[in-house]
C-alpha cells in the first residue's frame, strides 16, 4: 500500500466529534481514539475502509498508516474491501446454530442469490456470517449497522428483506449519531 | 426467590434514566461511599463481601484491587470490561442496555477506591447502540453531580467514557482489552507484570466485568456482610446465568449461587425444562470455554450428589467429571444434537478470534476446526478423534492468554464424555444426527 495524497476530508460536524473523542483520552495518548475513529471513517466511506481513508485517519491521530492498516485489519467489524450498501451479518455461533442460524442463513442466500461473503450484482446487499454477537437468548441474531434483529425465522427474514429493499436500506451509518 | 440484586427493577418503565433510577434509590451508595468511607475502606468492604470477578476466571475483586500500588504518583485506572463476547454470554447487555446507571455508580464506586480520575467503559463495537444508551446516562450523571470535577463536593473528580471495541472475542482478556483501548490489535501480553502494576499507559490498572461492578453499589449500601450472607460457601452473592439452547425459557436469571442444576435446568421459575419434552443431552454451564458435561454429570457429581450453580460444585469432579461456572453462559442441548457439529461450531469460533501471537493456538484452531469438519461430513478416521485430544493438549498451557486453553477444554471434554458419538460419525461416514 502507498500514500496516496489525500483527497477525503471529514466534515466540520464529524471533525468536532473526532476531536471530541481525542480529548476522551491523555496528551500523548491520541492513538486511543483509533478505534472510534475508524468506525465513524468506515460509516463516512460507504462501509469499508480504503488505504487512503486509512491515510486520513492517520493525518488525524498523528500517527503513522501502516499502525492504522495493522490494527484495521485485526478487528472483523472493518472491512477492507468494498461492501453492498446493507451488509447483513448472520451470527453461527453454537447457541445460534442450535436454534436454527443455518436455515435463515440459508434463506437469505437463496432470497439474495448469493453465497455468504457476497454482494449482489446491484451493489444492494452484501450477506456475511458473524461469530457470537451475545444475544444467545434470542437465537437465532443477526445484525445490520446498528442493529440487533433476534429471535430470527424464515417470515421474519422476508418481512426485513422487503422492507429494506423499499426503503434502499444503508447499514453505513455514523455510529455515534 | 433469591435477593435480586441485578435484576430487581429491570422491568420499571423508564430505569435507564437519571430521575427514575434516582428515585429508586440509584446512587445512594456514592453519597455513602464519599461522606463515610475512605477508598481503601472501600476496597475492605468489597474485600470482604466476597466478591469474585463475573467475568469468567472468578478472581477475588477486592484481592485484585489491592494489587493496586497506591504508593506512587502514577495515575491509575478502572476499566470496565464490556467486551460481552463468551458463546452462550449475554448477560453484560441486559444492565447495560436496561440499567446503565447502576453500572455507571459502581464504576464511580471501584474508581473512588482505587484512586483514579479517568475511567473506561470497554464495550464490544457491535453493541454500539448501548453504547449510546451507556453515554447518555454518563451525561446525565455529569450533569446531576456525580461525575466530574468535585463530585458531591467530597473533592474527589472522576471522568468516566465509553470506548467502542470493533470485533474481537480477544479484547475480554485483559491486557487484550488495555492494548485495544490504547489505539493497537489486540494481542494479549505477557504476564507478569500483571496490569495492577503495568496497565493502560503503562499505568497501574484494574479490569472488572460489568456485571461485577453493577453489584458494588449494592454491597456499600447494605454492607459487605449482607452479601456474604448470600449464596455457599466460598460461592458468595448471586450470580446472572444467561441461559440458552433448547429450554422453553431462554433469559437471564439472578440466581442464589448454591442453586441446583435440576432445579435451575427444569423449574418453571427459571429454564421451565427442555423444549418439546424432549431429553437434556448435554450442557454447557459457563459459557463455550468450559468442559461440556453429560445430562447424568452436570445434575450430579461423579459422587452422586446433586451438582450445585457455583463455582466449587461445578468444578467438584476436575475436568474429569466437572466443569466451571465460568461466565453463567449456560448452553442446553437435548437428544437431537449432535456433539460433533456443536464443537465445531465453537472451533471454528476459537479458530476466528485466536490473536495469532501463539503458533500452538494459531494453527492448532485452524486444525481443530479442519478435523472435526472432517468428522462430520463423514470423511473422518478412528485415528482423527486421537489426534484432536493430541493438538488440544499441545495448545492448552502453551499460550500467552487463556483462548488457547478456551479452545483446547470443549474439545477434551467432548471427546472424553462423547467418544462413542464420534465414532459412530467415522464408522457410517455420516453424521448419525443430520437429517
Amino acid at each position: 500500500m502507498q500514500n496516496t495524497k489525500n483527497t477525503i476530508e471529514f466534515n466540520t460536524e464529524t471533525v468536532d466529534l473526532v476531536n471530541k473523542i481525542i480529548r476522551r483520552y491523555p496528551q500523548g495518548r491520541q492513538k486511543s481514539a483509533l478505534l472510534p475513529i475508524l468506525h465513524i471513517a468506515q460509516a463516512e466511506n460507504h462501509g469499508w475502509l480504503s488505504s487512503e481513508m486509512m491515510d486520513y485517519v492517520a493525518s488525524l491521530l498523528n500517527i503513522q498508516p501502516i499502525e492504522v492498516y495493522e490494527v484495521a485489519s485485526f478487528y472483523s467489524m472493518f472491512n477492507l474491501q468494498p461492501v453492498g450498501n446493507c451488509v447483513i451479518e448472520v451470527c453461527q455461533t453454537g447457541p445460534c446454530w442450535l436454534n436454527g442460524s443455518e436455515e435463515i442463513l440459508a434463506h437469505f442466500e437463496k432470497k439474495l442469490g448469493i453465497k455468504k461473503g457476497e454482494t449482489t450484482e446491484d451493489g444492494r446487499f452484501t450477506l456475511k456470517t458473524v461469530e457470537c454477537l451475545a444475544a444467545c437468548g434470542s437465537a437465532p441474531v443477526i445484525q445490520v449497522g446498528t442493529e440487533y434483529h433476534e429471535n430470527m425465522t424464515v417470515e421474519k427474514a422476508d418481512g426485513l428483506l422487503s422492507r429494506w429493499t423499499e426503503e434502499n436500506k444503508c447499514s453505513h451509518t455514523n455510529p455515534y449519531l | 426467590m433469591a435477593e435480586q440484586i441485578l435484576l430487581k427493577s429491570l422491568e420499571v418503565p423508564g430505569l435507564a434514566g437519571f430521575d427514575i433510577y434516582r428515585k429508586l434509590g440509584g446512587y445512594a451508595s456514592v453519597e455513602k461511599a464519599l461522606k463515610n468511607f475512605t477508598p481503601d475502606e472501600v476496597t475492605a468492604e468489597v474485600k470482604k463481601s466476597g466478591l469474585r470477578g463475573r467475568g469468567g476466571a472468578g478472581f477475588p475483586t477486592g484481592m485484585k484491587w489491592g494489587f493496586i500500588d497506591k504508593s506512587t504518583d502514577y495515575p491509575r485506572y478502572f476499566v470496565c470490561n464490556f467486551d460481552e463476547s463468551e458463546p452462550g454470554t449475554f448477560k453484560d447487555r441486559h444492565i447495560g442496555q436496561l440499567n446503565p446507571h447502576q453500572l455507571i455508580e459502581g464504576m464511580i464506586l471501584g474508581s473512588y477506591a482505587l484512586g483514579a480520575r479517568t475511567s473506561y467503559i470497554y464495550i464490544r463495537g457491535e453493541l454500539f447502540y448501548v453504547l449510546k444508551i451507556i453515554e447518555k446516562a454518563i451525561a446525565e450523571a455529569y450533569s446531576n453531580g456525580f461525575l466530574g470535577e468535585n463530585i458531591l463536593g467530597s473533592g474527589y473528580s472522576l471522568d468516566l467514557y465509553c470506548h467502542p471495541g470493533a470485533g474481537a472475542y480477544i479484547c475480554g482478556e485483559e491486557t487484550a482489552l488495555i492494548e485495544s483501548l490504547e489505539g493497537k490489535r489486540g494481542n494479549p501480553r505477557i504476564k507478569p507484570p500483571f496490569p495492577a502494576i503495568v496497565g493502560l499507559y503503562d499505568c497501574p490498572t484494574v479490569v472488572n466485568n460489568v456485571e461485577t461492578i453493577a453489584v458494588l453499589p449494592w454491597i456499600i449500601n447494605h454492607g459487605a456482610d449482607a452479601y456474604a450472607a448470600i449464596g455457599i460457601g466460598n460461592s458468595k452473592g448471586t450470580k446472572l446465568i444467561s441461559a440458552c439452547g433448547h429450554i422453553n425459557k431462554p433469559g437471564i436469571y439472578e440466581i442464589e449461587l448454591g442453586l441446583p442444576v435440576e432445579e435451575f435446568i427444569y423449574s418453571e421459575k427459571y429454564c421451565g425444562g427442555i423444549r418439546n419434552g424432549n431429553k437434556l443431552k448435554a450442557v454447557v454451564a459457563g459459557g463455550s470455554s468450559v468442559p461440556i458435561l453429560p445430562a447424568d454429570l452436570i445434575l450430579k457429581t461423579a459422587k452422586g450428589e446433586p451438582r450445585l450453580m457455583s463455582y466449587e460444585s461445578l468444578a467438584e469432579g476436575d475436568f474429569e467429571t466437572g466443569t466451571m461456572l465460568g461466565s453463567g453462559g449456560f448452553i442446553v442441548m437435548d437428544e437431537t444434537t449432535c456433539m460433533v457439529k456443536n464443537l465445531l461450531t465453537f472451533a471454528r469460533f476459537y479458530h476466528h478470534e485466536s490473536c495469532g501471537q501463539c503458533s500452538p493456538c494459531r494453527e492448532g484452531t485452524g486444525w481443530i476446526e479442519k478435523i472435526l469438519q472432517r468428522i462430520e461430513n463423514g470423511q473422518g478416521t478412528m485415528k482423527d478423534i486421537d489426534l484432536l485430544v493430541s493438538i488440544s493438549k499441545h495448545i492448552e498451557g502453551n499460550t500467552i492468554c487463556p483462548l488457547g486453553d478456551a479452545a483446547a477444554w470443549p474439545v477434551a471434554s467432548a471427546v472424553r464424555h462423547f467418544r462413542q458419538e464420534f465414532e459412530d460419525h467415522v464408522k457410517l461416514q455420516r453424521c448419525p444426527l443430520s437429517k
